[in-house]
């Protein structure tokens, strides 16, 4: 806090506060967002460094907003919705002046003026005024003296709804009008209606909330509310308030008069941009801000909430201002000064009165491609549409059935891959899968199969203090396995945390210890020279702290990013890339020769015979990529195996490419119209041993009966009647079941093994630790793959084939290492004293 | 170099030389199985050989300043105390040193 001290010394106006070195920070506003703003700063030790004044031109402390229709309603007295009351700024050492009006800013004195004459100093100011409702223009609102006529009233404050309910109740008022058929307007109606006034609500638009649904939603939401007695008229405009000096009714353009006794506009709000304007701030439709939260080219002026326009976006919902204020809180208090805000996907989801809605992204599709799934059943009351884009959820609207909103909210927002039954998208089907809700999933039912931990398991360690998915993933280890179920782990922590989970940022590290993301990690490699593992860390960890579960990350990155420039430390790699084998449950190694496509010879069996026999092999196993596997090898005997096979290594322990899987082909298959086996040899031959982010599983199929299952593989090959070859990527069929995407299909072999290459190549560059494709083509989607990789849509293709070139150029197989052990004792035995093989020879 | 305190014996592993930096080897010791690490500061440390989980063999695992992580099934262990970090059982920890020779010392008493 040494610079404060500093300032304090140095700028005169200081002395005279000398009992308090904060600094100033002065909030215009006390409704939500203004107040979560100063919450948000608090949490992050924003006391220590601020006296904080808010100004709130409501008398009150602060309140839900969204909760006033229920005050209207009945259903909450308008003592339950306050969110801190009057004690709670007493509390936290505010300052708050409730009840008056800032009204000017000015922005080089550094002063806050406001209604009671009062001159306001500030070091950080925070803008925060709201929105207001929008009164469209109509003759008849105002009486002759310009105050708005008794008996038309908006829907913002609370003081507004107190006034509504007591006008409401009064005797001989029997009829309200409601001025637009929105979110806003139909709670006021059926508030309204409540009291057992006639409502009738008239909208400008075609169908009810038609900002938020398409028509056929709203067909169906027209049903449910009229039969709450609630009148509704579309399409239509209210033209004049009628009445001399209270309302006495309203006139619709087109229409016949209705006869009323009050009118409430709900008819959208308008950002409160009165002081920025008049203070000479930047205002389009609201105050611009950056991602920062900050008033456009000024320093200390911060805005956050609906009086805001951030990238051209004006947010009329609560959500976005959540997220706002935290960016602003970390930047105001220096928490956190890479914070960004970057807009706000809106979902909403609230009952309507009384009806559950809920709507986020598009209304319908837009391209001829989006899959749009509806079902509607308007006796119940039931609607629910969604559109599909490149299998992705990139719209909703659900209206009387919200069961699946938690999974429908969470895929749109975080574009997760979607069940190929759509169906299911929208109902329960069967028992639950990872698709389905996890609150519906038994207490008792496994989540993370590989290491046995239960949904009951997992919410202990977040009731625990697991608050981050991360952390609960530690304290459990689920979805340290196979990591098949690391989406369902994260649903479950999130259900148990009901909301509440920390924000981890360490999601978007590739490796745990260095905290960057892959395309960042890898810009400051490049930029700082780094050529080994240990430099990494030196360079780039907190600390410079090395740590182990980031080394065979980092190492298979830097490998693919240097190639022969890599410098190898051995201690980076895991134990199988140290020894070229892969690891069983007794410490024994498999050892898989290479066995290009699943092609081999009376020689090469013979030989693996001999070598079975010589060295009492426990168990020959043929594998599922068409090698075979003699397993039970002790450490110490690995290099005898390999030179007496004077094979090269089939790579089936690394995170590498594996092998390619082909089908019998043309020259004995009756069907086979490509030559798989073939070009299976030749991919395998390319690309041996190319490390990647996680193992990368191939096959050729010589025609569409795919005998080789290229449907299901990394990146699978299929030939099609003319000579042609289709490529599929993203395909799975082990711990996850996903057939591929279509890539291309092309005219010859050399295009073929070019654009493989070329494919791995990217998902080399820009996939995450151990993403395998299946989780990457749909994370990126193959939209966009297409056109990076087949039509060279951003011009990188030939660095792309360049850098993969350097990769297949700088290969050496691993097990010539057999005479010239890397390192001392690298095959030497870690089970001295234990017997090995400990499985029985077959 | 640390002394041999009384009560306990001390044994003479060979070169430390035999581990590379950053990565861990296993030695016999009286009837017991001990895994060594080397690391990359230059200092040692000494585990137990086995994983108290399912017998992985630690000395293949890979270790940073603080921890080994047993490449079986990745619980991990802090190298100075031999316990856990992911729940397993605690692994038994020995002193070990190198000597002026650049030998490595095992103290058979535990820590």
């Amino acid at each position: 806090m040494t610079s404060v001290a500093e300032r304090a010394q140095t700028r005169p106006g200081r002395r005279a506060r000398s009992q308090d070195s904060r600094r100033r920070l002065v909030v215009i506003g006390n409704g939500m967002a203004g107040a979560r703003a100063v919450e948000e700063i608090l949490a992050r030790g924003g006391a220590e460094q601020f006296s904080i004044t808010m100004f709130g031109d409501e008398p009150y402390g602060n309140y839900n907003r969204i909760m006033l229709s229920h005050v209207l309603s009945g259903e909450e007295s308008d003592k339950d919705i306050f969110l801190n009351p009057l004690s709670w700024y007493e509390d936290n050492g505010i300052t708050l002046h409730a009840g008056v009006r800032a009204d000017r800013v000015d922005r080089f004195a550094k002063h806050v003026f406001s209604s009671d004459g009062r001159v306001t100093p500030y070091d950080t100011l925070i803008i925060a005024t709201g929105s207001r409702p929008h009164l469209p223009p109509m003759d008849g609102l105002y009486t002759p003296g310009g105050s708005v006529k008794p008996g038309v009233f908006g829907f913002r404050t609370i003081d507004d709804t107190r006034k509504m309910a007591e006008h409401a109740r009064h005797d001989h008022h029997r009829h309200a009008v409601v001025v637009g058929g929105g979110l806003l307007g139909l709670e006021a109606a059926a508030g309204l209606r409540s009291f057992g006034l006639g409502v009738d609500v008239v909208h400008s638009g075609s169908h009810l909330m038609s900002a938020q649904m398409g028509p056929d939603g709203g067909a169906v939401l027209r049903r449910s509310v009229e039969g709450l007695g609630i009148g509704v008229l579309t399409g239509c405009r209210t033209t004049a308030v009628l009445g001399r000096d209270r309302v006495a009714g309203v006139s619709l353009r087109d229409r016949p008069d209705i006869q009323c006794d009050m009118v409430v506009v709900a008819a959208g709000i308008r950002p409160n941009v009165d002081l920025a304007v008049l203070s000479g701030l930047p205002v389009e439709r609201a105050i611009v801000v950056d991602d920062r939260l900050r008033v456009q080219d000024e320093d200390h002026i911060y805005a956050v909430g609906e009086c805001v326009q951030h990238r051209g976006e004006v947010y009329g919902l609560v959500a976005p201002l959540w997220e706002q204020a935290v960016v602003l809180a970390s930047h105001v208090t220096g928490a956190d000064t890479s914070a960004a805000y970057l807009g706000s996907r809106t979902a909403t989801k609230l009952k309507v009165a009384g009806v559950e809605v809920a709507s986020m992204g598009l209304q319908g599709p837009e391209l001829d491609t989006d899959e749009h799934i509806v079902f509607s059943e308007p006796s119940r009351g039931v609607f629910k549409s969604i559109v599909v884009r490149d299998n992705k959820m990139v719209g909703a609207t659900l209206l009387g059935d919200s069961r699946k909103v938690a999974f429908l909210t969470q895929a749109f927002d975080r574009g997760l891959p979607l069940p190929e039954e759509r169906l299911s998208l929208m109902f329960d089907l069967g028992t639950p899968g990872a698709e389905v809700g996890v609150a519906e999933l038994d207490d008792d039912a496994q989540v993370c199969n590989c290491n046995g931990v239960s949904k009951k398991d997992l919410a202990a360690a977040v009731k625990g203090g697991c608050t981050s998915v991360s952390g609960a993933m530690d304290a459990t280890r689920a979805g340290k396995g196979c990591g098949s179920c690391k989406l369902l782990v994260k649903q479950v922590v999130e259900w148990a945390a009901d909301g509440a989970v920390e924000e981890d940022p360490a999601a978007t590290y590739y490796v745990p210890g260095i905290p960057l993301d892959k395309a960042a990690l890898m810009a400051e490699i490049r930029k700082r020279g780094l050529r080994s593992v240990s430099a990494v860390f030196q360079a780039l960890a907190p600390g410079g702290a090395e740590d182990a579960k980031s080394k065979m990350g980092l190492a298979s990155l830097l490998k693919m990013m240097l190639a022969d420039q890599y410098i190898d430390e051995r201690d980076a790699r895991f134990i199988n890339d140290r020894v070229h084998a892969n690891i069983q449950r007794d410490g024994t190694f498999s050892v898989v020769p290479q066995m290009k496509g699943g092609v081999t010879s009376v020689q090469q069996l013979r030989r693996i015979a001999d070598v079975a026999e010589k060295h009492n092999v426990p168990l020959i196993k043929l594998t599922g990529g068409q090698r075979i596997d003699l397993l039970g090898i002790p450490k110490e005997d690995l290099p005898q195996v390999w030179a007496d096979l004077d094979m090269p290594s089939g790579y089936a322990y690394g995170k590498s490419f594996r092998t390619v899987k082909t089908c019998v082909g043309k020259d004995f298959c009756r069907y086979g119209t490509g030559d798989s086996t073939k070009l299976g040899i030749e991919i395998e031959s390319r690309f041996q041993g190319i490390e990647s982010p996680a193992k990368l599983k191939l096959a050729v199929s010589g025609c569409p009966r795919n005998c080789a299952e290229s449907l299901v593989k990394d990146v699978g090959v299929v030939a099609v009647e003319g000579g042609r070859w289709e490529i599929y990527v993203g395909g799975a069929a082990g711990a996850h079941i996903r057939k591929g995407d279509l890539l291309a299909t092309v005219d010859d072999p050399e295009e073929v093994t070019v654009l493989t290459g070329r494919f791995m190549q990217y998902y080399r560059e820009h996939a995450n630790w151990l993403e395998r494709t299946y989780a990457f083509v749909p994370r990126v989607g193959i939209e966009h793959l297409r056109a990076v990789i087949v039509e060279d849509a951003q011009g990188i293709a030939a660095q792309l084939d360049a850098a993969m070139q350097a990769s297949v150029d700088s290969y050496v197989d691993p097990w010539s290492e057999r005479a010239d052990p890397q390192t001392p004792g690298q095959f030497r035995t870690s089970l001295p004293l234990t017997v090995l093989p400990q499985v029985p020879v077959q | 170099m640390s002394v041999p305190g009384p009560g306990t014996t001390s044994r003479i592993l060979g070169p430390v030389d035999q581990i590379p930096l950053g990565e861990g080897r296993a030695f016999a010791v009286g009837g017991e199985q001990v895994a060594v690490f080397r690391l990359r500061d230059g200092t040692v440390r000494a585990l137990a050989a086995a994983c108290p989980h399912r017998g992985g063999p630690i000395a293949d695992g890979t270790i940073d300043r603080q921890q080994v992580i047993c490449p079986l099934h990745q619980h991990a262990f802090d190298l100075t105390s031999g316990c856990s970090t992911t729940g397993a059982e605690p692994l038994r920890a020995y002193r070990v040193s190198v000597d002026d020779e650049r030998n490595l010392v095992l103290e058979n008493g535990q820590v």
